[in-house]
């Protein structure tokens, strides 16, 4: 890849790259076939830090700067978006406590996840995806405590979660300004587990509906101030962006990798496809592409990590690797041929993964929508 | 150091349970003919509690003389009382050579007697040449996992010690030669020198269910085969190669053989000594779990077949015919 | 317990290629490693470590760029790691290397067990820990799967050809360690990095106390290599194409046999 790596860069993307292949990548047909979720997996995972990459170094997680966490997510998503995205989740809902949470709120949180654990994000809801606004969970106000309630949907980890980052707004008529984000722990009575959905990809993670029945949390646990909870989300929802949009160009280099391998070896009329130009062109415009996103995605990583304001750079960046993502592993499939639509070659798997790029924490629509709206303020 | 001082070619030969290991007699053969390519003698050097017993059995194997230590310390191999004492028999008798087969026990006290006497020690060889004009072994062995083969000499020093693998040398001639002098040496290692003491042994399992992982041999089957009938020849070949059976995925399918014997990206990576690819086309799913292995030999009737491009020996035929004709020829050849 | 790990950095064997042409091994672009068995001599001395105590030392002879080997020992758990880097060890075989190890451990201090890797997979003899062991008169036990310690006595299970032998064993004593059951554990990303910042000293032969210069290199070595050859087996493939199918499974045998593959 064209891009500058200090020795620390290169010895973890070697070591992401190193467990995945050796862990994961085994079993990875199996998990995908049967849609399970690798918790002894994860577990591993845990013990080599991948799941507090950037929580900071005082609250016991590593404190990796963005650009770094980015090439070690692209390299675990290399192997499996699913366990990826899963692996390291935890990165967007502990962004809303070290962003907005109090010290003592950071300390309590990383304490629970750094010795092995999952946060999960729970904002969507059926009818406000996308639309973060129309969130229909209710907080109410209870001496001390706030009792939270109603339905969450495609919640990552959910099933998992130690801790849930959950919004819920505590006056429906105020639109976005009536969001509260609190922190939830799995023991609260009244969570409820719902339905796991059977996705198209990203099958070694795990996704489910929830639902909070009078569940009660002391005031304490509440992020920022009542109200603030679509800034919190919205923030957190940045840098995410920017590690989903490293994520798809794993997935995109991971194809590429493939059909660079397989085209070299697969000789239909006796010389090997990669001696085609027009497979030839297909490599080269694979690698175009992902060098293209990389470059971009890693320029926003940089201005997060300045403290530079970067909303609209992160949508591009989601948008643009996602999009690429989508092309890349469907052009995988094409010089796999038959083969790749086949189950017993990779490609095929990586094109479902790349899919939910596009659509996930934010669909590339409302990303555009960004995207227009800060070039037209 | 004046290396003529030292003369004649030595055999340690190991005991298990009162008789020479397979390797030692296969030693004693390949020694026997550098010993007469170098006017020497042939030398069989016996240490063990049995030792007596066990030279009845050595002195038909076309050796010149029989050194015996023997002694209740010699029961159990200890590498304190084995070193020690072979520096007394070699400080005593000055040997050309030393070989040893490449055992465990033959790898932890060869190397240990080197640094004790001073002089060079080369492992795990494969092959032997006696150098008329430097009066050297010439050593072969391989290295970087086989990729290379290295010719070592013990040129400064003597005796010129090493181990030989197994399988590498034909037996001894069971020749037993006039006057052969047996020699019973009194040496005894003090209890107090011998600082590790042997406590139990156990044999492994039956090896009937070898991992493809560790398997030294595979033989791999995959679509070519039509039925479960079909698979028993090449279960007799694996059998006799001392290895097992590994299958691509369509075998797996048919429920034929656990994933646990599948080679490839969905299954297991195997990078054995020997692979043996029988009617299988070397689609990428398959190759990516087995290029490494030491030789590959792919049996084909397809000559286009990509498996062909990785393989070591591309036998084009159809492997129904090929695997029978060359199990027989195998038992021939190596008097199976 | 002050423990040491002799560890040697050698060239991915798995990814050396042949050159079709020259028939000569191609190094260039062929990643070095910590090789493989030493890693596993390593997480059994840190495994020995936490049991009972004390420090891990490692300790490798090799190129300035060995360092990194080192680093990596450092990333899973050893507590210090020293280099003997000098032109003068340059063609040292086993026994000269022993005796370099050995002495550079004496000087480091009095250590009470020497891990080792059974064997590397560059030049494959196995004879380094028994040689150190000799050089030091420590006692030797090659071949470990498996070693505890009583507080006394080591008592530790040799793997061998056919079946596992329990020997009890005196300190101080050197162990030669196969892979069975010290697979290495992984760095954490933290530990990976605090490696990275971590001083590795380095000595060269003039700073080996009571080292003899005619003792190592190729004047202090007891064997010379005198020449090395690619193996005929695994040069391109051999079609064997007979008359009849039968015909060509006998001349494969034939074959593998005279090629001692079988």
């Amino acid at each position: 890849m064209a891009m500058i790596m200090n020795q620390d860069q290169k010895d973890l993307v070697a070591l992401a790259k190193e467990f995945m292949e050796k862990e994961v990548k085994p079993h990875i047909y199996e998990l995908d076939e049967k849609g399970e979720f690798p918790l002894e997996l994860y577990k591993k995972g845990f013990q080599l830090g991948f799941h507090c990459m950037d929580m900071e170094e005082k609250y016991g997680g590593v404190g990796l700067d963005y650009n770094t966490i980015a090439f070690v997510v692209e390299e675990l998503a290399k192997v499996d978006a699913g366990f990826a995205i899963s692996l390291t989740l935890n990165g967007l809902p502990f962004a809303c406590v070290s962003q907005f949470g109090t010290e003592e709120q950071k300390k309590y949180v990383s304490e629970k996840i750094v010795p092995g654990g999952f946060i999960t994000f729970a904002l969507t809801e059926a009818d406000a995806g996308s639309n973060a606004g129309a969130v229909r969970c209710t907080c109410t106000r209870d001496g001390d405590d706030y009792i939270i309630n109603g339905p969450k949907t495609f919640i990552t980890n959910g099933e998992y979660g130690d801790i849930h980052i959950v919004f819920a707004t505590i006056n429906p008529e105020a639109g976005v300004r009536g969001i509260c984000a609190f922190i939830v722990e799995k023991d609260r009575k009244g969570i409820q587990i719902g339905k796991k959905e059977n996705k198209m990809g990203l099958r070694l993670s795990n996704t489910c509906d929830m639902f909070f029945d009078n569940v009660r949390v002391p005031a304490s646990n509440l992020l920022g101030k009542e109200g603030m909870g679509f800034k919190i989300a919205m923030s957190a929802l940045d840098i995410g962006r920017v590690f989903n949009a490293a994520m798809a160009i794993g997935i995109a280099q991971g194809a590429l990798d493939d059909c660079i391998e397989y085209s070299k070896q697969r000789k239909p009329f006796g010389a090997p496809i990669a001696t085609h130009q027009a497979v030839q062109f297909m490599l080269a415009d694979m690698a175009i592409q992902i060098e293209a996103a990389r470059a971009l995605t890693h320029n926003t990583a940089y201005l997060a990590q300045a403290g530079e304001k970067y909303t609209k750079e992160a949508a591009i960046s989601k948008t643009f690797a996602s999009d690429m993502a989508m092309h890349v592993t469907t052009d995988a499939v094409q010089v796999f041929g038959g083969y790749g639509y086949s189950k017993e070659y990779p490609v095929e798997k990586r094109m479902r993964d790349a899919k939910i790029f596009q659509i996930f924490e934010g669909t590339n629509q409302i990303q555009r929508m960004i995207i227009s709206g800060a070039l037209l303020r | 150091m004046d290396k003529s001082l030292y003369k004649n070619i030595w055999v340690y030969v190991e005991l298990t349970e009162g008789k020479a290991d397979k390797v030692s007699l296969e030693l004693l053969g390949e020694a026997r003919k550098i010993a007469d390519a170098s006017g020497e003698k042939l030398v069989a050097v016996l240490i063990s509690d049995a030792a007596e017993k066990a030279a009845e059995e050595i002195s038909c194997a076309n050796v010149d003389d029989i050194i015996i230590v023997s002694g209740e310390e010699y029961k159990h191999y200890s590498t304190d009382a084995y070193t020690f004492a072979f520096t007394q028999l070699c400080k005593k008798y000055k040997p050309s050579v030393l070989f040893m087969g490449a055992t465990d026990n033959g790898k932890d006290m060869a190397p240990r007697l080197s640094a004790r006497l001073d002089t060079g020690s080369i492992a795990d060889t494969t092959e032997l040449y006696y150098n008329p004009e430097t009066k050297d072994i010439e050593w072969t062995k391989p290295a970087f996992g086989g990729n290379l083969m290295a010719t070592i000499v013990c040129d400064k020093s003597r005796p010129q010690i090493g181990t030989i693998r197994q399988g590498v040398f034909k037996a001894a001639l069971p020749v037993k030669k006039e006057n052969i002098n047996i020699i019973k040496e009194n040496i005894n290692t003090p209890a107090e020198m011998i600082r590790t003491i042997f406590k139990n042994y156990t044999a492994n399992e039956s090896t009937a269910d070898i991992k493809i992982e560790d398997a030294e041999v595979i033989v791999a089957i995959g679509r070519g085969v039509k039925n479960q009938e079909q698979i028993a020849i090449f279960k007799e070949l694996a059998d006799m190669l001392g290895g097992t059976i590994a299958v691509t995925r369509p075998i797996v399918d048919c429920g034929w053989y656990s994933v646990k014997c599948q080679v490839g990206q969905s299954g297991k990576i195997v990078s054995p000594r020997l692979y043996i690819a029988c009617g299988i086309s070397g689609a990428v799913q398959h190759t990516a779990g087995m290029t490494s292995s030491d030789v590959i030999i792919a049996i084909n009737s397809d000559k286009t077949a990509p498996i062909f491009g990785f393989a070591d020996y591309a036998v084009v035929g159809d492997m129904f015919e090929v695997v029978p004709a060359l199990i027989e020829e195998i038992k021939s050849l190596k008097g199976i | 317990m002050e423990i040491l790990v002799c560890v040697k950095q050698v060239p991915d064997t798995e990814e050396i290629k042949v050159d079709p042409v020259t028939g000569s091994l191609i190094r260039e672009g062929v990643p070095s490693i910590l090789n493989p068995l030493d890693a596993c001599a390593l997480e059994a001395a840190v495994r020995f470590k936490e049991a009972h105590g004390g420090a891990v030392t490692v300790i490798s002879m090799g190129p300035p760029q060995a360092e990194q080997a080192l680093r990596q020992c450092i990333s899973v758990g050893a507590d210090d790691a020293v280099l003997i880097t000098d032109r003068a060890f340059k063609d040292s075989d086993t026994l000269a290397t022993s005796y370099a190890l050995s002495l550079t451990s004496k000087q480091l201090g009095c250590f009470d067990v020497i891990f080792c890797g059974k064997h590397t997979i560059d030049g494959e003899t196995g004879q380094v820990g028994p040689q150190i062991a000799e050089h030091l008169n420590y006692n030797q036990i090659t071949g470990v799967m498996d070693v505890k310690f009583d507080g006394e006595y080591l008592l530790a299970s040799r793997e061998m050809e056919e079946g596992k032998e329990t020997v009890q064993a005196a300190l101080p004593c050197v162990i030669t360690v196969t892979k069975t059951n010290y697979t290495p554990r992984y760095p954490s990303i933290k530990s990976k990095m605090a490696a990275n910042k971590k001083e590795i000293k380095i000595l060269s032969a003039s700073q080996i106390e009571g080292l003899e210069m005619d003792r190592i290199g190729m004047s202090g070595s007891r064997t010379t290599v005198v020449k090395s050859f690619v193996p005929a087996v695994g040069e391109a493939g051999m079609i064997i194409c007979e008359e009849t199918a039968e015909q060509s499974g006998k001349k494969l045998a034939a074959l593998l046999v005279d090629a001692k593959v079988i």
